[in-house]
């Protein structure tokens, strides 16, 4: 591995350039409607343990059942990680006691999880790209919540998140930077995305990662790494492998030595700190559940759900590329949302393929940012963009008058077609009218034509007096036309 | 294989089971005559032979992707010592 070290990648220390190693179980909830073994509900923001069963509970007696749509969904993600499906898994309980978790274990998957090994391709944002590992992917429990902050003695405990079914996706520590980490948990969030088997949303906590962070120097064997739990944003799990990192490398550079230990990341202090509550619970004595037999299904189940996958956003990327003549740049940029990529593809349909991409990326994305708002939110339709779209191509209206007529339809809404009727946006491409407009500005300036014909450059401004009078309807390029021949630049 | 007296102490203290300091001898007599049993089990030789998981032969039951359950939230914390507006209430857990 030491020939593919990038210097460029490598954290300065005081004494030396220390190399990063980074690897995460991500935890991604599955979307589902009824818990992974009761049949409660997932949905979010319920009031306090309303969405419970007595299962989820765990009170004396009560038995897990399975729900089948987990199992397809866990499935799914591991045929969109290109990774082997087990037709045969086993649920086994970790063992620990915390107020959140009312069993006293939690259901997972140890030995024998529902998906092995797979990968996930990732674009860094210098149009490089590398591929992560992944080592497996298992469904488990999701505990209940803690609140602490509500009382100064006591801690106030929701089971309504108890039994909610979680995918952990483990990578390999195949990470060399908090920028490829950010970017392959984006990736990873984009995929779960397109299959639908996980919303994303991190402000709910649908997505979470522990990531493993460890430094060495570069072709030394790999250091001792710390884990940090639960965090719950792409941008702090950058901060969070920083910290961590120089935090390790100071300790090393000062002769020490890392402890392998679970760390939390502080976003507000900017440090991570040690969980020492966290140490004695790693002895997690896992046992095969005997409330549950082996999950098994058939190679015929894996192939249904195959065939049910939509197109993937590798896939989507690369056929942007080919049939609409995208850069990849371009390309990526609308295929990170399935909603972005549909909404192009509205637009780009029978149209020239990158007018359509400038108009969304440039136009549209820029203004949905400004705003605040997603793309299911946006004010003009991939219809009317359309028809936007082909006012220019069919030299109805200029660029400059399109962006005009796009701001109308995005504040006013209407028919571009009609607005550009009703409201006299027409290009003028009749040259008799551009001419009229040019042979009055050059006779009422006589000094500027002299000058002209010394200085070219000052055609610019008499475009820009041509597009004043003519309210910018005249067609660019007829007046760039009539003017040089009128002025005589060549 | 054998269990020493703090290995005793440590499994009671990953259970939370209390066990006084009288207890931790004979417990850990018991829990060694058992792992002696086991290790006699261990010495039968059992390659090649699927370790069984039922009785009968049967598949994992499933469910369907349906919400049959919830809102009881006063049963579900009705056993519990302390509560406020449906919530457990536990001795405070600092992080």
């Amino acid at each position: 591995m030491n020939a593919s070290v990038d210097p460029k990648k490598l954290i300065k220390g005081g004494l030396h350039d220390w190399e990063v190693i980074v690897g995460m179980e991500v935890h991604a909830q599955v979307s589902s409607r009824a818990k992974l073994f009761s049949g409660a509900s997932t949905e979010f923001g319920a009031e306090p343990n309303d969405h419970v069963s007595l299962v989820d509970a765990a009170m004396p007696g009560m038995l897990p059942v399975i729900n089948a749509e987990c199992i397809a969904q866990a499935v799914r993600t591991g045929l969109g990680l290109k990774a082997q499906i087990n037709l045969r898994s086993v649920f086994d309980r970790k063992n620990y006691f915390y107020p959140d978790l009312p069993q006293g274990y939690q259901i997972s998957q140890y030995k024998d999880p529902i998906v092995g090994e797979g990968e996930v391709l990732v674009d860094m944002a210098d149009g490089s790209s590398i591929t992560v590992g992944i080592e497996r992917l298992h469904l488990e429990q999701d505990a209940g919540k803690s609140l602490h902050d509500q009382d100064p003695t006591r801690s106030f405990v929701d089971l309504n998140r108890s039994g909610v079914a979680l995918m952990e996706i483990v990578s390999r520590p195949d990470l060399r930077s908090s920028e490829e980490a950010k970017a392959y948990v984006t990736k990873l969030r984009t995929i779960l995305r397109y299959l639908g088997t996980c919303d994303g949303d991190m402000e709910k906590g649908s997505l979470r990662a522990d990531v493993n962070v460890s430094v060495r120097l570069p072709g030394e064997p790999l250091g001792t790494r710390c884990e940090i739990k639960n965090v719950n944003s792409i941008r702090f799990i950058g901060q969070a492998i920083e910290t961590e990192a120089r935090r390790q490398i100071a300790i090393l550079e000062d002769g020490g030595k890392i402890d392998q230990e679970t760390r939390l990341f502080d976003p507000g202090k900017g440090e991570t700190r040690s969980m020492r509550s966290k140490e004695e619970a790693h002895d997690y004595r896992y046992f095969p559940d005997p409330d549950l037999l082996p999950l098994e299904f058939d190679q015929a189940f894996v192939d249904g759900l195959a065939e049910g996958l939509p197109e993937l956003p590798d896939a989507k990327k690369a056929r942007f590329v080919a049939d609409y003549g995208l850069s990849p740049y371009d390309a990526g940029v609308l295929v990170a949302e399935r909603a972005s990529a549909d909404y192009y593809e509205a637009v780009a349909k029978g149209r020239d393929g990158k007018a359509a991409a400038n108009w969304v990326i440039n136009e549209l994305f820029g203004r949905l940012n400004k705003e605040g708002l997603s793309i299911e939110a946006s004010p003009v339709s991939a219809a009317q963009l359309g028809a936007i779209v082909d006012l220019i191509g069919e030299d109805v209206i200029s660029g400059k008058i399109a962006k005009d007529l796009f701001e109308i339809v995005w504040t006013e809404g209407g028919d571009p077609r009609a607005l550009v009727e009703s409201r006299g946006m027409k290009q003028v491409t009749d040259t008799g009218a551009i001419e009229a407009a040019i042979d009055q500005i050059i006779a009422a300036n006589p000094d500027k034509v002299a000058q002209a014909k010394e200085k070219p450059t000052l055609l610019g401004w008499f475009v820009g007096q041509t597009m004043k009078a003519t309210g910018g309807k005249a067609n660019p390029a007829a007046v760039n036309a009539l003017l040089k021949a009128k002025l005589g630049i060549a | 294989m054998s269990v020493d007296e703090k290995t005793v102490r440590r499994i009671a203290h990953l259970a939370r089971i209390a066990v006084t300091d009288d207890e931790v001898g004979p417990l850990q007599g018991e829990l060694n005559a058992i792992l002696a049993f086991v290790e006699q089990l261990g010495t039968v030789d059992v390659s090649g032979v699927e370790p069984m998981t039922s009785v009968t032969p049967m598949a994992m039951k499933k469910r369907a992707d349906v919400v049959t359950e919830g809102g009881r939230a006063a049963d579900v914390v009705a056993n519990a010592p302390e509560t406020e507006d449906n919530y457990f209430l536990v001795p405070k857990v600092v992080e």
